[in-house]
């Protein structure tokens, strides 16, 4: 099973982003999950949604405490989350961020390997809104490969509607520009 | 063969009454209330639901309408939740006083004060009494299928009352996961199409619901008693004919790895899916431990549940509300007194998790079991106890 935690802030899509992963793995036919953290929703707020992914039913109702993979929407969530927390040993940070590696990492307490991408400068760039989730839809499946790149742009299709084709576009944009740590 | 979709699981249950062809749909649509009556007002909108639907000015009137139209023979659907389904609350007992078959989805939420909206089962609790059928959902599928079960059910001249299917607030109806949905000629074939047994007709005039003196109020009650209690026949009768249709088998009571377990947990929706998952952790370290999941809470499965505890030392039971001030929580209290003088009975503990949305972990599962493992060795039975309470 392959469980994710996305960090954003309320308005930034954190739960649409859960969404689409979850719909996406069970459109390739796996089980999969995907929740908000349940709090209440104000815009500019850290919030947190949650993905499972697997290839046999999920019998968990609890929320990801350790995370494969985490996802961070907003470079400003470094200052405020310890978005690494309870992170499993191998796991993999993706974030939107400006700064290097070795920068976030004399920062911040996040030790294990990273994918970067600047994430804003696309969205706005493609879709003219510092909306970072499809976006960073497109780092999350460079970095791993917890779905595949058709399934997510078939679920962005069906959930965005006209909006959609520049989503996918931001979408992979993201997906080339993004450096993964090896 | 139906699809397999991904879905947030209150559509799913809008799904399911659509499937259903559900007549009248009657909800306030205000907080407290989910996406359940919000994709069927859409559905109803865009015309691919061929039903009225009522938008009221309370909870309270939400159900009076509902009973008004399954009076007059409609397929009746509402949904609520928390405060919502409390202020129903004189409402219930009439609903099913008048044998009116309404279906609703119950989205289980605590209830203020302090102010939460958060998944527990508080507000299903204080309803224990009102002489509705009621079921627990596990999970989005379960949600799916008990609401096509509950309209059969309801409908079913031998039951002719009305039901409510659980779910768990937030952790079942705000997730997405996969959801089968089967055919609508699928549905068709389990569920008839709706035949009140007897209905207000200008045409032939009946009263329901008149002044029942003290000459015949007993009477009145003990028989609504006798006929929830009866529904059990044709509640699992309905659960068997839909395993034969669509594949999937429910029963009043589900045991999960109870062969020789000293230890059995007793839970109610979806955390019993993590607690499945916990007896299997425990059971690799060497644990021996079982787990009990009630689906059906009224009529409570006296019979089913006395079996499924056999053999057993200790059962743990995990409650959902606080009975505050009384001996246990309400499902700990009521397995009690439906073990009592069952010979070598297993020791029953009580445990209260969950409350207002704090998280039912796997963890947690683990310090209950162990825990009853020790009152075991101690011989010490509690009342009840709530788990992972923050001591300042």
């Amino acid at each position: 099973m392959i469980e994710i935690r996305i960090h954003g802030r309320g308005g930034q899509g954190a739960v649409t982003s859960a969404e689409i992963v979850a719909t996406a793995a069970i459109e390739e036919g796996k089980y999969a999950q995907g929740f908000p953290s349940f709090g209440p929703e104000r815009r500019g707020a850290p919030v947190t949604a949650f993905v499972r992914v697997d290839d046999k039913p999920i019998r968990l109702r609890e929320k990801v405490y350790h995370p494969d993979i985490v996802v961070v929407l907003d470079p400003t969530l470094l200052e405020v989350v310890d978005v690494a927390e309870g992170l499993k040993d191998n796991g993999m940070v993706v974030i939107n961020s400006t700064q290097s590696e070795d920068e976030i990492k004399s920062q911040y307490k996040i030790r294990s390997r990273m994918a970067l991408v600047d994430a804003t400068k696309i969205a706005l760039d493609n879709l003219g809104l510092p909306i970072t989730n499809t976006t960073m839809l497109g780092a999350l499946i460079k970095a791993t490969s917890v779905v595949n790149i058709d399934s997510i742009n078939r679920a962005i299709d069906r959930r965005f509607g006209p909006i959609a084709p520049k989503n996918k576009m931001a979408l992979e944009q993201a997906y080339k520009e993004t450096r993964v740590e090896q | 063969m139906g699809v397999r979709v991904a879905m947030e699981v209150s559509i799913a249950a809008a799904e399911a009454a659509k499937l259903a062809d559900v007549d009248v749909i009657a909800a306030y649509p205000i907080t407290p209330q989910t996406h359940i009556v919000e994709h069927l007002a859409e559905l109803v909108a865009d015309g691919e639901l061929d039903a009225e639907y009522v938008p009221v000015e309370s909870e309270h009137s939400a159900l009076s309408a509902c009973i008004g139209s399954s009076a007059a023979g409609a397929r009746t659907f509402t949904a609520t939740c928390a405060q919502g389904l409390a202020l129903m609350h004189e409402i219930l007992f009439i609903a099913s006083a008048l044998r009116t078959p309404i279906v609703m989805m119950v989205v289980n939420r605590a209830l203020s004060a302090p102010i939460n909206i958060w998944n527990d089962h508080s507000d299903i609790m204080a309803e224990r009494d009102c002489g509705w059928i009621q079921t627990f959902a596990e999970n989005g599928q379960e949600v799916f299928d008990l609401t096509l079960h509950a309209f059969r059910v309801a409908e079913d001249h031998r039951v002719l009352l009305p039901i409510m299917v659980n779910l768990d607030g937030f952790i079942l109806s705000h997730m997405i996961e996969p959801i089968d949905i089967p055919e609508k000629e699928e549905v068709r074939r389990y569920l008839p199409e709706f035949k009140p047994a007897m209905r207000l007709d200008p045409d032939r005039p009946i009263s329901m619901g008149p002044v029942g003196i003290p000459e015949v109020y007993t009477e009145a009650k003990k028989q609504l008693d006798e006929a929830l209690v009866a529904s059990k026949g044709p509640i699992i009768q309905a659960w068997d004919e839909f395993g034969k249709i669509f594949g999937r088998h429910y029963k009043p009571v589900e045991t999960y790895r109870c062969e020789d377990a000293e230890v059995l947990l007793l839970t109610m929706g979806s955390i019993s899916e993590t607690a499945m998952t916990a007896v299997d952790i425990m059971r690799e370290k060497g644990v021996s431990v079982g787990l009990i999941r009630l689906r059906l809470w009224r009529p409570f499965p006296l019979d089913e549940l006395r079996a499924a505890v056999k053999g057993a030392d200790t059962l743990a039971v995990v409650d959902r509300a606080v009975s505050t001030g009384g001996p246990g929580g309400p499902v700990c209290s009521e397995v009690r007194s439906a073990l009592f003088g069952l010979p070598n009975r297993p020791k029953v503990l009580g445990f209260i998790a969950g409350l207002g949305g704090r998280d039912v972990t796997l963890e947690m599962f683990e310090e209950m079991v162990n825990q009853s493992i020790e009152y075991a060795k101690e011989g010490k039975e509690q009342f009840y106890e709530l788990v992972g309470v923050r001591e300042l």
